[in-house]
């Protein structure tokens, strides 16, 4: 096979969601039917899953003049993203918020979005990691003002713009420093200039802060989070619901890709990195992954408003998450993964719950979900399930995902940041069991009735009874994740 | 004569980095907060070219600066359109007046 068809078999899944996105714009220009254009995205998405599926069997490699690097760690991001963006699309079928004669243009926006994610964790190369970065922040913008006479949702819009496109030019700024004093774009060879000569732990410090702030404005980090409350409540909740976990992971997945290739090294044992001389980069992240946390979560305790909530707890999820990185070891990364899994399914799902009542009641307010488990119970059961794997409680699938993290801690001898973590869930349990409480222990206030239709409960079965079997039966899926982990591959 | 090297293009980039960061920062208007992040792009592409001709033995410092104008086009065409849209719904793009979420 030829080295150009070759690439294009490499990169053949996000064809297949470009000619999705191009296609479903056809069909619904045709037909006018909703339902139908909603198929055809859907059939393109599952067909790039299935292609996707099919990229395994190919030896890892760079491809496309080394700008993408095709590994299992891309191949698994790429079938993470494609499945978001699959139940993004159902959700906004059944949103309110989303008009109906403009369903196509979110089809598009968002698997734009899809593409970008992607390449983004594919990318070896800085100028591939800044256009993709861009090609999911700028359409993003777009997604978050997607109710354009909300005044909310404008915003929502506009704060988002403001803030990603500084972080973006400072990232920038940051790139064209490592490119002066590496003298290569690519990730490979700027680890290797980093590693064979001294450099001046100034000029380190202030790259890596300038890419800190690209990098952690995309998984909404401590300090650069302020942007995340607003545009998420501001957003339309099917959007919302996207934006905290595709582009956060992806934002995360990148994060691990960037600071594992260029600013460590891997040591003689296997499955362990050092940082870089001069740079201590772990400390930075562990104090950042704690004020996360902690910020995250004393915010979310004083909320009103349910999606607000969701908001601050997936601050706080990201810190988390960062915990993994931390411990600069494999045990680490494969817990992220896995927690990156278990917090898609469980944050999805509690917020597909509050934009279907939302659909009932024009508003987000937790008020509405008093005596929910009395009026649907096929609604608040779900949510119930939802909620306490957030806080992770066994036997949900949250609670496995916390034990992994925090044996990565132990491991390492991390204790302090350990407590941190413990410290927080005991905090978060409180404003989680809030809202069941209201749900389960209240009257209802009114006799308002919250409509679920088929297709709404479908996919709350979907969302919640993986979590349920994932907290007793994991290990599959931990050995597939562990397997998704190589992504340092020879040149 | 003095020759003109690396360290006056890094200078110079440098000073609208800040001054783009400043206008960032102390900017009322939305537009002028647009303008600033367009400094803060532009002296990265400055930096761009600079090291490609000064530390770089290829010219991908080069195409890269080429990349950059496209895309801080591209974001201030979206950027532009919100801006629209705000000024329609409020009459106004002063971003003390828009914020209406609190907690």
């Amino acid at each position: 096979m030829g080295s150009v068809q070759l690439n294009l078999v490499l990169y053949s899944a996000e064809v297949i969601l470009l000619l999705t996105l191009l296609f479903s714009l056809v069909v619904s220009m045709l037909s006018k039917n909703r339902a139908l254009t909603l198929f055809t995205a859907l059939l393109g998405l599952g067909l790039a899953f299935i292609d996707a599926c099919f990229l395994y069997q190919y030896m890892p490699q760079f491809y496309f003049t080394s700008q993408l690097s095709h590994d299992n760690f891309s191949l698994f991001f790429k079938l993470f993203f494609i499945v978001i963006s699959a139940f993004t699309l159902l959700f906004a079928y059944e949103s309110k918020e989303i008009d109906q004669s403009r369903f196509p243009e979110f089809i598009l926006l968002t698997l734009s979005v899809t593409i970008g994610m992607s390449t983004l964790v594919a990318s070896i190369n800085l100028l591939a990691l800044y256009l993709s970065l861009e090609l999911v922040s700028i359409v993003s913008y777009a997604l978050a003002g997607f109710r354009k006479e909300n005044r909310f949702s404008n915003e929502a819009s506009l704060k988002y713009l403001l803030y990603g496109a500084a972080a973006s030019g400072t990232l920038l700024y940051g790139f064209s420093l490592l490119y002066g004093i590496t003298g290569s774009l690519n990730l490979y060879s700027i680890s290797a200039a980093l590693g064979s000569a001294y450099m001046e732990p100034f000029a380190l410090y202030a790259i890596l802060l300038m890419i800190l702030f690209g990098f952690g404005f995309k998984m909404s980090m401590v300090p650069f989070h302020m942007w995340a409350p607003d545009v998420y409540q501001g957003a339309p909740t099917p959007t919302a619901a996207f934006f905290t976990v595709a582009p956060k992971i992806a934002g995360i997945a990148i994060f691990i890709r960037f600071f594992f290739t260029v600013f460590s090294n891997q040591t003689t044992t296997p499955g362990q990195w050092d940082a870089i001389p001069y740079l201590n980069w772990p400390v930075l992240i562990a104090i950042l992954s704690a004020a996360t946390m902690t910020l995250g979560n004393l915010s979310a305790l004083f909320q009103k408003n349910a999606k607000r909530m969701l908001a601050y707890s997936s601050i706080a999820h990201a810190g988390y998450m960062l915990m993994g990185i931390v411990v600069l070891n494999h045990s680490g990364l494969v817990a992220i993964l896995f927690y990156a899994v278990i917090y898609a399914l469980m944050n999805f799902g509690a917020f597909f719950v509050v934009g279907i009542v939302g659909n009932t009641y024009k508003n987000e307010d937790i008020e509405n979900f008093k005596g929910l488990g009395w009026k649907s119970p096929l609604l608040a059961i779900p949510m119930a399930i939802f909620l306490f794997s957030l806080t992770g409680l066994p036997p949900l699938g949250g609670f496995i995902g916390k034990v992994y993290l925090f044996w990565a801690l132990v491991e390492q001898d991390y204790y302090w940041l350990l407590i941190f973590a413990i410290l927080n869930t005991v905090i978060s349990l409180y404003y989680y069991a809030y809202i069941v409480k209201e749900m389960f222990l209240d009257r209802p206030q009114d006799k308002t009735q919250v409509h679920v239709s088929p297709l709404a409960t479908g996919i709350l079965v979907t969302l919640s009874v993986p979590l349920v079997i994932l907290g007793i039966y994991w290990e599959p899926l931990y050995t597939y994740l562990s397997s998704s982990l190589r992504f340092i591959v020879t040149p | 004569m003095m020759t003109i090297g690396l360290f006056h293009y890094l200078t110079v980039s440098s000073i609208l980095f800040a001054l783009g960061i400043i206008a960032i920062l102390s900017r009322r208007n939305a537009i002028g907060i647009l303008l600033g992040i367009e400094l803060v792009m532009n002296a990265a592409g400055i930096n761009f070219v600079a090291f490609s001709r000064y530390v770089a033995s290829d010219l991908s410092g080069q195409i890269f600066s080429l990349f950059i104008i496209v895309i801080a086009a591209s974001e201030v065409v979206v950027a532009l359109a919100i801006l629209l849209r705000i000024y329609m719904n409020r009459q106004t793009i002063d971003i003390e007046d828009v914020g209406e979420m609190k907690c």
